[in-house]
């Protein structure tokens, strides 16, 4: 299953004097299995780019196919391409409302229409996913931590059991042991399910530590696209558009810099620390 | 859902209109609110429609953009028509199974209809060319007076403006939870009235629960800035009256005079 966007143009506004381009001819390809990270400074688009994903905005000019249809055609059911295409907004957790959390995680299902006993245990799977056991079902959203109502209301997406996850900027707000289990989280969902996800981030760190392949989107353009070592390797070159490179990265380009013997693209602090020891030996 | 509402938005160009002082549009709006129900023939109402698009000519203001927000009201627009033609008794110009239409119907169907137009374009020229920080200004100012009469105007401004000042706020996450509710399936278009207000709860809740986080957290730091009301507080922007005022309130009286001289004197 894949998500295709063709030539992606968006603009908000338009006919007036508020009219803001925010996408310009924009190709991506999403597949599953497939870990893909979105960065770009404030206002690159990112978050417009991610709902037209699944249709929640419809493109100005391009197409946008699932699985090669297109999802703005005739007939085309939206409704049920949103369970298909799982989109976790920026916070979350202001979208939980019910009284309890099984069902607020059964809302996802129910919409599908899907009979009880199957919402209930997809519910119950999805809260497994991420990490809230049987003791979290009957209690309110509202009493969670900062951190559980995140969790919760991203098992309210799973439980829809898309193949594709679509998430912005999901560690956002959170602590770091919050962020390291979001991010393990989100790596065995894909080891596990085989699920694509979508990840639209702001943390260089958080990218270079999960993706397969990034794309770099900068005043609505995608002006890059390739591997963490591909992307991560051109410091200048992001530091133009205004991001920065992972901070292991970082120390490693600079010590290629001042002239020792590294490869300096290192994204993890393993892979830095052998570059380093080999300097020694 | 919300985008078709132009009404209360501002309109961000200059022209002479955005400049005058909030108090000279405030004031002049109130008039010509008061004058649509003075005017009682033709003339009346040509005269208010002249100076209604004057203004609008004066103010840069696409005339298809204001006439947008008539949209809104349209179904209250024809509504009012409709039974104004129907339950006006008077001479009957055609009558069909128990309906009558009569020529004073008509008549005053038409009447209505203008009158409701000129009223929402009257009033929408207003929001669409002064800002809602201007206007809570110009009505803390103008109503100052009240103050001797034990009205907490400068509170009532503050409300009002933090009110205003959270419209956009409320609605950008309104179609935030919408966007967030759909992406989980939700259906907000099909399905009849009971099962469309029944599929807001997920949008009202998130959103209602939200706007007390935000008052509270408001509150806080409004507080934490030594916030205590009217009393003593200067402005950074004082409104004083310009040439420009001065020249459109002569304009207005001149209009006003007009206005009751198509009573007097061109009275059928």
């Amino acid at each position: 299953m894949s998500i295709e966007l063709r030539g992606v143009s968006y603009v908000y506004e338009v006919g007036t004097p508020m009219e803001v381009r925010s996408l310009n001819e924009i190709d991506l390809t999403v597949r599953e299995e497939e870990i893909l990270a979105i960065i770009g400074h404030t206002g690159s688009g990112k978050s417009t780019l991610i709902q037209l994903m699944n249709g929640l905005l419809k493109p100005y000019s391009g197409q946008v196919l699932f699985n090669g249809e297109d999802i703005f055609g005739e007939k085309y059911d939206r409704r049920a391409l949103r369970g298909r295409v799982g989109l976790v907004f920026q916070y979350p957790e202001y979208q939980l409302f019910e009284t309890d959390v099984l069902t607020d995680v059964c809302f996802g299902p129910k919409n599908q229409g899907l009979p009880e006993e199957e919402r209930i245990a997809r519910a119950k799977t999805a809260l497994e996913a991420v990490g809230l056991g049987e003791e979290y079902y009957t209690r309110s959203p509202f009493e969670l931590s900062g951190g559980e109502k995140r969790r919760a209301a991203i098992a309210g997406v799973l439980a829809m059991q898309p193949r594709i996850l679509i998430l912005d900027e999901p560690t956002a707000g959170l602590d770091p042991q919050g962020r390291a289990e979001l991010l393990s989280m989100l790596r065995r969902l894909r080891e596990t399910k085989g699920i694509g996800v979508v990840i639209v981030s702001h943390s260089m760190d958080d990218v270079a530590e999960l993706a397969d392949r990034i794309a770099v989107l900068s005043h609505g353009e995608k002006v890059k696209e390739g591997t963490p070592k591909e992307i991560f390797g051109d410091r200048k070159g992001l530091e133009e558009i205004g991001l920065s490179i992972p901070e292991v990265s970082r120390i490693m380009a600079l010590l290629k810099e001042a002239g020792l013997p590294v490869d300096g693209t290192a994204l993890s602090v393993e892979e830095a620390e052998e570059e380093i020891a080999k300097l020694f030996q | 859902m919300f985008k078709d509402l132009t009404l209360g938005q501002y309109y961000p160009v200059d022209s002479p209109i955005h400049r005058l002082d909030p108090r000279t549009k405030l004031l002049s709006t109130f008039v010509y609110l008061v004058t649509l129900f003075v005017a009682g023939n033709f003339w009346g109402y040509l005269l208010a429609a002249v100076w209604l698009f004057t203004l609008i000519a004066l103010s840069k203001i696409p005339l298809g953009y204001m006439l947008r927000g008539l949209r809104g009201i349209l179904f209250l627009l024809l509504l009012s028509v409709f039974i104004n033609m129907l339950f006006t008794p008077g001479t009957v110009v055609f009558s069909f199974w128990i309906i009558r239409v009569t020529r004073e119907g008509l008549r005053q169907a038409l009447r209505m209809a203008v009158r409701l137009t000129l009223l929402l374009l009257g009033s929408s020229l207003m929001t669409f060319t002064t800002t809602p920080t201007e206007l809570t200004a110009g009505l803390e100012k103008g109503l100052h007076f009240l103050t001797f009469f034990g009205v907490p105007v400068h509170e009532i401004a503050m409300m009002m403006s933090i009110a205003l000042r959270f419209l956009p706020v409320l609605t950008e996450e309104l179609d935030k939870i919408r966007k967030a509710q759909m992406a989980r399936g939700a259906d907000f278009e099909s399905g009849n009235f009971i099962n469309r207000t029944k599929a807001l709860i997920p949008v009202l809740i998130p959103l209602f629960v939200s706007a007390f986080r935000r008052a509270g957290e408001l509150a806080t730091a409004m507080e934490a800035r030594c916030y205590h009301g009217g009393e003593g507080r200067t402005k950074m922007k004082p409104l004083r009256y310009a040439k420009a005022d001065r020249i459109y309130y002569a304009a207005l009286l001149l209009y006003v005079i007009l206005m009751i001289l198509t009573r007097t004197v061109l009275a059928s």
